[in-house]
Protein backbone atom coordinates (compact mmCIF):
# COMPACT_ATOMS: atom_id res chain seq x y z
CA UNK A 1 0.00 0.00 0.00
CA UNK A 2 1.49 3.38 -1.00
CA UNK A 3 1.67 6.11 1.64
CA UNK A 4 -0.93 8.22 -0.15
CA UNK A 5 -3.39 5.33 -0.39
CA UNK A 6 -2.72 4.39 3.22
CA UNK A 7 -3.37 7.90 4.50
CA UNK A 8 -6.54 8.14 2.43
CA UNK A 9 -7.76 4.74 3.62
CA UNK A 10 -7.17 5.81 7.22
CA UNK A 11 -9.27 8.91 6.59
CA UNK A 12 -11.96 6.85 4.84
CA UNK A 13 -12.18 4.22 7.61
CA UNK A 14 -12.42 7.03 10.16
CA UNK A 15 -15.28 8.67 8.25
CA UNK A 16 -17.22 5.43 8.02
CA UNK A 17 -16.55 4.75 11.70
CA UNK A 18 -17.76 8.25 12.58
CA UNK A 19 -21.01 7.74 10.64
CA UNK A 20 -21.62 4.49 12.50
CA UNK A 21 -20.78 5.59 16.01
CA UNK A 22 -22.76 8.84 15.77
CA UNK A 23 -25.86 7.16 14.37
CA UNK A 24 -25.44 4.26 16.82
CA UNK A 25 -25.32 6.70 19.71
CA UNK A 26 -28.39 8.58 18.49
CA UNK A 27 -30.34 5.33 18.22
CA UNK A 28 -29.19 4.26 21.67
CA UNK A 29 -30.78 7.42 23.10
CA UNK A 30 -34.13 5.70 22.56
CA UNK A 31 -33.29 2.81 24.88
CA UNK A 32 -35.80 2.82 27.76
CA UNK A 33 -37.94 5.40 25.89
CA UNK A 34 -39.32 3.08 23.21
CA UNK A 35 -43.11 3.06 22.72
CA UNK A 36 -43.30 -0.57 23.87
CA UNK A 37 -40.92 -3.22 25.10
CA UNK A 38 -40.19 -4.99 21.79
CA UNK A 39 -39.51 -1.70 20.07
CA UNK A 40 -37.22 -0.68 22.88
CA UNK A 41 -35.24 -3.89 22.45
CA UNK A 42 -35.16 -3.41 18.69
CA UNK A 43 -33.60 0.03 19.15
CA UNK A 44 -30.97 -1.43 21.44
CA UNK A 45 -30.16 -4.13 18.89
CA UNK A 46 -29.84 -1.76 15.96
CA UNK A 47 -27.69 0.64 18.02
CA UNK A 48 -25.41 -2.25 18.90
CA UNK A 49 -25.00 -3.21 15.23
CA UNK A 50 -23.87 0.31 14.41
CA UNK A 51 -21.56 0.64 17.39
CA UNK A 52 -20.06 -2.74 16.53
CA UNK A 53 -19.50 -1.57 12.99
CA UNK A 54 -17.85 1.61 14.27
CA UNK A 55 -15.51 -0.48 16.41
CA UNK A 56 -14.40 -2.46 13.36
CA UNK A 57 -13.77 0.67 11.29
CA UNK A 58 -11.89 2.36 14.16
CA UNK A 59 -9.83 -0.72 14.90
CA UNK A 60 -8.77 -0.73 11.27
CA UNK A 61 -8.08 3.02 11.33
CA UNK A 62 -5.91 2.54 14.42
CA UNK A 63 -4.03 -0.26 12.69
CA UNK A 64 -3.35 1.97 9.67
CA UNK A 65 -2.38 4.94 11.85
CA UNK A 66 0.06 2.71 13.76
CA UNK A 67 0.82 5.49 16.24
CA UNK A 68 -0.28 3.82 19.46
CA UNK A 69 -3.90 4.97 19.26
CA UNK A 70 -6.70 2.47 19.77
CA UNK A 71 -10.33 2.36 18.67
CA UNK A 72 -11.23 4.16 21.91
CA UNK A 73 -9.00 7.10 21.07
CA UNK A 74 -10.85 7.53 17.80
CA UNK A 75 -14.26 7.45 19.47
CA UNK A 76 -13.57 9.30 22.69
CA UNK A 77 -10.58 11.57 22.23
CA UNK A 78 -11.53 13.57 19.15
CA UNK A 79 -13.55 16.78 19.26
CA UNK A 80 -16.51 17.60 17.04
CA UNK A 81 -14.26 19.47 14.59
CA UNK A 82 -12.26 16.30 14.15
CA UNK A 83 -15.32 14.15 13.50
CA UNK A 84 -16.08 13.48 9.83
CA UNK A 85 -19.58 11.99 9.98
CA UNK A 86 -22.45 12.93 7.70
CA UNK A 87 -24.69 15.56 9.28
CA UNK A 88 -27.77 13.37 8.90
CA UNK A 89 -26.37 10.97 11.52
CA UNK A 90 -25.89 13.63 14.21
CA UNK A 91 -29.35 15.21 14.12
CA UNK A 92 -31.04 14.88 17.53
CA UNK A 93 -33.41 11.96 17.93
CA UNK A 94 -36.51 14.16 17.72
CA UNK A 95 -39.84 12.38 17.97
CA UNK A 96 -40.38 8.76 17.01
CA UNK A 97 -41.34 9.63 13.42
CA UNK A 98 -38.23 11.77 13.01
CA UNK A 99 -35.93 8.97 14.16
CA UNK A 100 -37.63 6.40 11.93
CA UNK A 101 -37.44 8.63 8.85
CA UNK A 102 -33.74 9.30 9.48
CA UNK A 103 -33.29 5.55 9.93
CA UNK A 104 -35.05 4.83 6.64
CA UNK A 105 -32.78 7.31 4.82
CA UNK A 106 -29.71 5.70 6.40
CA UNK A 107 -30.90 2.12 5.90
CA UNK A 108 -31.60 2.63 2.20
CA UNK A 109 -28.20 4.30 1.90
CA UNK A 110 -26.40 1.34 3.49
CA UNK A 111 -28.47 -1.09 1.44
CA UNK A 112 -26.79 0.49 -1.58
CA UNK A 113 -23.34 1.33 -0.16
CA UNK A 114 -22.43 -1.93 1.59
CA UNK A 115 -22.73 -4.30 -1.41
CA UNK A 116 -20.40 -1.89 -3.26
CA UNK A 117 -17.98 -1.78 -0.34
CA UNK A 118 -18.02 -5.58 -0.33
CA UNK A 119 -16.31 -5.35 -3.74
CA UNK A 120 -13.52 -3.18 -2.30
CA UNK A 121 -9.98 -4.29 -3.03
CA UNK A 122 -9.26 -3.54 0.62
CA UNK A 123 -9.92 -6.85 2.40
CA UNK A 124 -10.77 -5.37 5.78
CA UNK A 125 -13.27 -2.86 4.42
CA UNK A 126 -14.83 -5.65 2.39
CA UNK A 127 -15.09 -7.91 5.45
CA UNK A 128 -16.75 -5.17 7.52
CA UNK A 129 -19.25 -4.61 4.70
CA UNK A 130 -20.02 -8.34 4.56
CA UNK A 131 -21.06 -8.29 8.21
CA UNK A 132 -23.19 -5.20 7.74
CA UNK A 133 -25.17 -6.36 4.71
CA UNK A 134 -27.32 -8.94 6.48
CA UNK A 135 -27.88 -6.67 9.48
CA UNK A 136 -29.00 -3.86 7.20
CA UNK A 137 -31.70 -6.06 5.67
CA UNK A 138 -33.29 -6.34 9.10
CA UNK A 139 -32.82 -2.64 9.82
CA UNK A 140 -34.47 -1.62 6.57
CA UNK A 141 -37.43 -3.92 7.03
CA UNK A 142 -38.09 -2.30 10.38
CA UNK A 143 -37.68 1.36 9.39
CA UNK A 144 -39.66 0.80 6.18
CA UNK A 145 -42.51 -0.83 8.12
CA UNK A 146 -42.57 2.03 10.59
CA UNK A 147 -42.57 4.76 7.96
CA UNK A 148 -45.44 2.99 6.14
CA UNK A 149 -47.35 2.60 9.37
CA UNK A 150 -46.82 6.17 10.54
CA UNK A 151 -47.23 7.84 7.14
CA UNK A 152 -50.35 5.90 6.32
CA UNK A 153 -51.58 6.00 9.91
CA UNK A 154 -53.52 8.66 11.81
CA UNK A 155 -53.74 12.30 10.85
CA UNK A 156 -51.26 13.12 13.63
CA UNK A 157 -48.72 10.42 12.71
CA UNK A 158 -48.94 11.37 9.03
CA UNK A 159 -48.36 15.04 9.85
CA UNK A 160 -45.35 14.30 12.03
CA UNK A 161 -43.80 11.91 9.55
CA UNK A 162 -44.16 14.36 6.65
CA UNK A 163 -42.63 17.06 8.84
CA UNK A 164 -39.67 14.77 9.55
CA UNK A 165 -39.20 13.96 5.86
CA UNK A 166 -39.21 17.66 4.98
CA UNK A 167 -36.86 18.56 7.85
CA UNK A 168 -34.30 15.85 7.03
CA UNK A 169 -34.37 15.94 3.23
CA UNK A 170 -31.80 18.73 2.95
CA UNK A 171 -29.30 16.67 4.93
CA UNK A 172 -29.41 13.73 2.52
CA UNK A 173 -27.59 15.37 -0.43
CA UNK A 174 -24.27 15.28 1.38
CA UNK A 175 -24.41 11.47 1.46
CA UNK A 176 -23.61 11.38 -2.26
CA UNK A 177 -20.74 13.89 -2.33
CA UNK A 178 -17.29 12.77 -3.38
CA UNK A 179 -14.12 14.67 -2.51
CA UNK A 180 -10.52 14.18 -3.67
CA UNK A 181 -9.72 11.63 -1.00
CA UNK A 182 -12.68 9.40 -1.76
CA UNK A 183 -12.30 9.84 -5.51
CA UNK A 184 -8.70 8.69 -5.35
CA UNK A 185 -9.73 5.65 -3.34
CA UNK A 186 -12.67 4.94 -5.63
CA UNK A 187 -10.32 5.06 -8.64
CA UNK A 188 -8.08 2.57 -6.83
CA UNK A 189 -11.05 0.24 -6.30
CA UNK A 190 -11.05 0.78 -2.53
CA UNK A 191 -13.82 3.28 -1.76
CA UNK A 192 -17.40 3.36 -2.97
CA UNK A 193 -18.27 6.03 -5.53
CA UNK A 194 -21.36 7.21 -3.68
CA UNK A 195 -22.22 9.79 -6.35
CA UNK A 196 -23.36 6.89 -8.53
CA UNK A 197 -25.86 5.69 -5.92
CA UNK A 198 -27.94 8.82 -5.72
CA UNK A 199 -30.50 7.91 -8.38
CA UNK A 200 -31.10 4.46 -6.90
CA UNK A 201 -31.45 5.93 -3.40
CA UNK A 202 -33.94 8.53 -4.60
CA UNK A 203 -36.01 5.87 -6.35
CA UNK A 204 -36.11 3.46 -3.40
CA UNK A 205 -36.93 6.19 -0.88
CA UNK A 206 -39.53 7.81 -3.14
CA UNK A 207 -41.31 4.47 -3.65
CA UNK A 208 -41.54 3.91 0.10
CA UNK A 209 -42.63 7.48 0.88
CA UNK A 210 -45.29 7.33 -1.85
CA UNK A 211 -46.59 4.02 -0.55
CA UNK A 212 -46.76 5.66 2.89
CA UNK A 213 -48.95 8.43 1.34
CA UNK A 214 -46.17 10.94 2.00
CA UNK A 215 -44.93 13.62 -0.37
CA UNK A 216 -41.40 13.37 -1.72
CA UNK A 217 -39.82 16.80 -1.17
CA UNK A 218 -38.33 18.93 -3.93
CA UNK A 219 -34.56 19.35 -3.75
CA UNK A 220 -34.82 22.96 -2.60
CA UNK A 221 -32.03 23.26 -0.04
CA UNK A 222 -28.98 21.31 1.10
CA UNK A 223 -26.69 21.45 4.11
CA UNK A 224 -23.15 20.14 3.85
CA UNK A 225 -20.01 20.09 5.94
CA UNK A 226 -19.76 16.85 7.93
CA UNK A 227 -16.94 15.37 5.87
CA UNK A 228 -14.81 18.49 6.43
CA UNK A 229 -15.57 18.73 10.14
CA UNK A 230 -18.13 21.55 9.98
CA UNK A 231 -21.00 20.22 12.03
CA UNK A 232 -24.32 21.39 13.37
CA UNK A 233 -24.31 22.42 17.02
CA UNK A 234 -25.87 19.06 17.86
CA UNK A 235 -22.72 16.98 17.51
CA UNK A 236 -20.79 18.85 20.20
CA UNK A 237 -23.55 18.24 22.74
CA UNK A 238 -23.78 14.60 21.78
CA UNK A 239 -20.04 14.01 22.06
CA UNK A 240 -19.92 15.73 25.44
CA UNK A 241 -22.28 13.11 26.77
CA UNK A 242 -20.74 10.22 24.87
CA UNK A 243 -17.16 11.04 25.88
CA UNK A 244 -17.48 12.29 29.44
CA UNK A 245 -16.85 9.02 31.27
CA UNK A 246 -13.84 8.12 29.18
CA UNK A 247 -12.32 11.58 29.47
CA UNK A 248 -13.00 11.86 33.21
CA UNK A 249 -11.19 8.60 33.95
CA UNK A 250 -8.30 8.41 31.50
CA UNK A 251 -6.95 4.90 31.04
CA UNK A 252 -9.46 3.40 33.46
CA UNK A 253 -9.93 -0.38 33.17
CA UNK A 254 -12.56 -2.56 34.79
CA UNK B 1 -21.50 -37.25 -9.66
CA UNK B 2 -23.61 -35.35 -7.19
CA UNK B 3 -22.98 -36.15 -3.59
CA UNK B 4 -25.76 -35.59 -1.15
CA UNK B 5 -24.26 -34.68 2.18
CA UNK B 6 -26.22 -34.77 5.40
CA UNK B 7 -24.27 -31.85 6.73
CA UNK B 8 -23.98 -28.36 5.27
CA UNK B 9 -20.69 -27.84 3.47
CA UNK B 10 -19.47 -25.23 5.98
CA UNK B 11 -19.99 -27.54 8.94
CA UNK B 12 -18.25 -30.38 7.15
CA UNK B 13 -15.23 -28.19 6.43
CA UNK B 14 -15.03 -27.07 10.06
CA UNK B 15 -15.16 -30.65 11.27
CA UNK B 16 -12.44 -31.66 8.80
CA UNK B 17 -10.28 -28.77 9.98
CA UNK B 18 -10.69 -29.81 13.62
CA UNK B 19 -10.02 -33.48 12.98
CA UNK B 20 -6.97 -32.78 10.87
CA UNK B 21 -5.50 -30.25 13.30
CA UNK B 22 -2.07 -30.91 14.81
CA UNK B 23 -3.33 -29.50 18.07
CA UNK B 24 -6.54 -31.48 18.29
CA UNK B 25 -6.33 -31.47 22.10
CA UNK B 26 -6.54 -27.67 22.07
CA UNK B 27 -9.69 -27.73 19.96
CA UNK B 28 -11.17 -30.17 22.50
CA UNK B 29 -10.13 -27.94 25.34
CA UNK B 30 -11.62 -24.82 23.77
CA UNK B 31 -14.81 -26.75 23.07
CA UNK B 32 -15.34 -26.32 26.83
CA UNK B 33 -15.50 -22.52 26.57
CA UNK B 34 -19.15 -21.45 26.54
CA UNK B 35 -20.81 -18.54 24.83
CA UNK B 36 -21.67 -16.15 27.70
CA UNK B 37 -25.09 -15.34 26.20
CA UNK B 38 -26.15 -18.86 25.29
CA UNK B 39 -24.29 -20.86 27.93
CA UNK B 40 -25.36 -24.27 26.59
CA UNK B 41 -23.30 -23.66 23.44
CA UNK B 42 -19.55 -23.78 23.28
CA UNK B 43 -17.64 -21.43 21.01
CA UNK B 44 -17.06 -24.48 18.80
CA UNK B 45 -20.79 -25.29 18.62
CA UNK B 46 -21.57 -21.72 17.63
CA UNK B 47 -18.84 -21.50 15.02
CA UNK B 48 -17.06 -18.62 16.73
CA UNK B 49 -13.88 -20.68 17.13
CA UNK B 50 -12.19 -20.48 13.77
CA UNK B 51 -8.64 -21.69 14.16
CA UNK B 52 -6.10 -22.89 16.72
CA UNK B 53 -2.39 -22.93 15.95
CA UNK B 54 0.76 -23.65 17.95
CA UNK B 55 4.04 -21.96 17.20
CA UNK B 56 6.61 -23.25 19.70
CA UNK B 57 5.18 -22.35 23.12
CA UNK B 58 2.88 -19.78 21.66
CA UNK B 59 -0.80 -20.53 21.03
CA UNK B 60 -2.69 -18.47 18.48
CA UNK B 61 -6.49 -18.71 18.62
CA UNK B 62 -8.66 -17.12 15.92
CA UNK B 63 -12.26 -16.24 16.66
CA UNK B 64 -14.95 -14.46 14.67
CA UNK B 65 -17.89 -12.32 15.85
CA UNK B 66 -21.44 -13.47 15.11
CA UNK B 67 -22.83 -9.91 14.81
CA UNK B 68 -20.91 -6.66 14.38
CA UNK B 69 -21.87 -5.46 17.82
CA UNK B 70 -21.65 -8.80 19.61
CA UNK B 71 -20.79 -7.61 23.13
CA UNK B 72 -19.63 -11.09 24.13
CA UNK B 73 -16.38 -11.01 22.14
CA UNK B 74 -14.29 -9.46 24.92
CA UNK B 75 -15.57 -11.98 27.47
CA UNK B 76 -14.95 -14.84 25.06
CA UNK B 77 -11.39 -13.64 24.50
CA UNK B 78 -10.80 -13.56 28.26
CA UNK B 79 -12.39 -17.00 28.72
CA UNK B 80 -10.23 -18.53 25.96
CA UNK B 81 -7.08 -17.16 27.59
CA UNK B 82 -8.21 -18.35 31.03
CA UNK B 83 -9.04 -21.85 29.76
CA UNK B 84 -5.63 -22.22 28.13
CA UNK B 85 -3.79 -20.75 31.14
CA UNK B 86 -5.54 -23.20 33.45
CA UNK B 87 -4.02 -25.96 31.34
CA UNK B 88 -0.50 -24.60 31.43
CA UNK B 89 -0.45 -22.53 28.24
CA UNK B 90 0.76 -19.09 29.26
CA UNK B 91 1.65 -17.56 25.94
CA UNK B 92 -1.69 -17.08 24.21
CA UNK B 93 -2.84 -14.65 21.58
CA UNK B 94 -6.48 -14.34 20.53
CA UNK B 95 -7.07 -12.79 17.15
CA UNK B 96 -10.42 -11.63 15.76
CA UNK B 97 -10.97 -12.36 12.09
CA UNK B 98 -13.86 -10.78 10.22
CA UNK B 99 -13.63 -12.51 6.86
CA UNK B 100 -15.38 -14.63 5.77
CA UNK B 101 -18.34 -13.30 7.74
CA UNK B 102 -19.83 -15.67 10.31
CA UNK B 103 -22.86 -17.62 9.16
CA UNK B 104 -25.39 -19.52 11.27
CA UNK B 105 -24.64 -22.46 8.91
CA UNK B 106 -21.44 -22.96 10.89
CA UNK B 107 -23.30 -24.04 13.98
CA UNK B 108 -22.57 -27.67 14.80
CA UNK B 109 -25.34 -30.32 14.74
CA UNK B 110 -24.85 -30.87 18.50
CA UNK B 111 -25.19 -27.10 18.90
CA UNK B 112 -28.57 -27.13 17.15
CA UNK B 113 -29.81 -29.93 19.39
CA UNK B 114 -28.56 -28.24 22.53
CA UNK B 115 -30.19 -25.00 21.50
CA UNK B 116 -33.57 -26.67 21.01
CA UNK B 117 -33.36 -28.41 24.38
CA UNK B 118 -32.50 -25.09 25.97
CA UNK B 119 -35.74 -23.58 24.62
CA UNK B 120 -34.32 -21.67 21.64
CA UNK B 121 -35.41 -22.61 18.13
CA UNK B 122 -32.30 -23.12 15.96
CA UNK B 123 -32.02 -21.33 12.56
CA UNK B 124 -33.34 -24.23 10.48
CA UNK B 125 -36.58 -24.47 12.48
CA UNK B 126 -38.15 -21.69 10.40
CA UNK B 127 -38.63 -21.23 6.65
CA UNK B 128 -37.23 -17.84 5.72
CA UNK B 129 -39.45 -15.37 3.87
CA UNK B 130 -38.84 -14.34 0.24
CA UNK B 131 -36.31 -11.69 1.33
CA UNK B 132 -34.30 -14.29 3.22
CA UNK B 133 -35.32 -12.82 6.56
CA UNK B 134 -37.01 -14.21 9.65
CA UNK B 135 -40.64 -15.04 8.75
CA UNK B 136 -43.56 -13.58 10.70
CA UNK B 137 -44.89 -17.03 11.65
CA UNK B 138 -44.35 -20.80 11.79
CA UNK B 139 -40.97 -21.14 13.48
CA UNK B 140 -41.19 -24.48 15.26
CA UNK B 141 -41.89 -24.18 18.98
CA UNK B 142 -38.99 -25.77 20.92
CA UNK B 143 -41.35 -26.60 23.81
CA UNK B 144 -44.19 -28.49 22.10
CA UNK B 145 -43.03 -28.82 18.48
CA UNK B 146 -45.98 -26.91 17.03
CA UNK B 147 -45.57 -24.84 13.87
CA UNK B 148 -48.56 -22.75 14.81
CA UNK B 149 -46.50 -19.83 16.10
CA UNK B 150 -46.12 -16.13 15.40
CA UNK B 151 -43.29 -13.63 15.54
CA UNK B 152 -43.68 -11.08 18.32
CA UNK B 153 -40.48 -9.15 17.69
CA UNK B 154 -37.83 -9.12 15.01
CA UNK B 155 -35.22 -8.23 17.60
CA UNK B 156 -34.93 -10.46 20.65
CA UNK B 157 -32.95 -10.45 23.87
CA UNK B 158 -29.71 -10.40 21.87
CA UNK B 159 -28.87 -9.37 18.30
CA UNK B 160 -28.79 -12.99 17.13
CA UNK B 161 -32.36 -13.81 18.19
CA UNK B 162 -35.97 -12.96 17.31
CA UNK B 163 -38.91 -13.45 19.66
CA UNK B 164 -41.82 -15.79 18.86
CA UNK B 165 -44.88 -17.04 20.69
CA UNK B 166 -46.53 -20.44 20.30
CA UNK B 167 -50.29 -20.32 19.63
CA UNK B 168 -50.74 -23.88 20.94
CA UNK B 169 -48.84 -23.99 24.23
CA UNK B 170 -48.74 -20.16 24.56
CA UNK B 171 -45.07 -20.17 25.54
CA UNK B 172 -42.88 -17.39 24.17
CA UNK B 173 -39.53 -18.52 22.78
CA UNK B 174 -36.38 -17.17 21.16
CA UNK B 175 -35.55 -18.06 17.57
CA UNK B 176 -31.88 -18.01 16.61
CA UNK B 177 -31.84 -15.98 13.39
CA UNK B 178 -30.40 -17.35 10.22
CA UNK B 179 -27.72 -15.08 8.85
ZN1 LIG C 1 -45.58 -24.62 21.80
Amino acid sequence: MSDAIKAATLEYATRLGDDSVVLGHRISEWVSYGPFLEEDIAYGNVALDYIGRARMFYTYAAELANDGRTEDDFAYMRSDREYRNLLLMEMPKGDFAYSQVRQLFADVYYTLVLPELLQSKDETLSAIAAKGIKETKYHLRRSRDWVLRLGDGTEESHKRTQKAVDALWGYTHEMFDMDETEQMLADAGIAVDVSKLRTAWHKMVSDILTEATLTVPEDGWAVRGGRTGYHTENLGHMLTEMQIVHRSHPGCQW
Amino acid sequence: MNEISLMPEEQYRRLQQRNAAEVKELWDLLDQVKDPEVPVLSIWDLGILRDVERDGDRILVTITPTYSGCPAMNTITDDVIAALKANGYDDVEVKTKLSPAWSSEWMSPEGRRKLRNYGIAPPEDAELDEDGLTPDAHAQCPHCGSRNTRRISEFGSTACKALFQCNDCNEPFDYFKKI
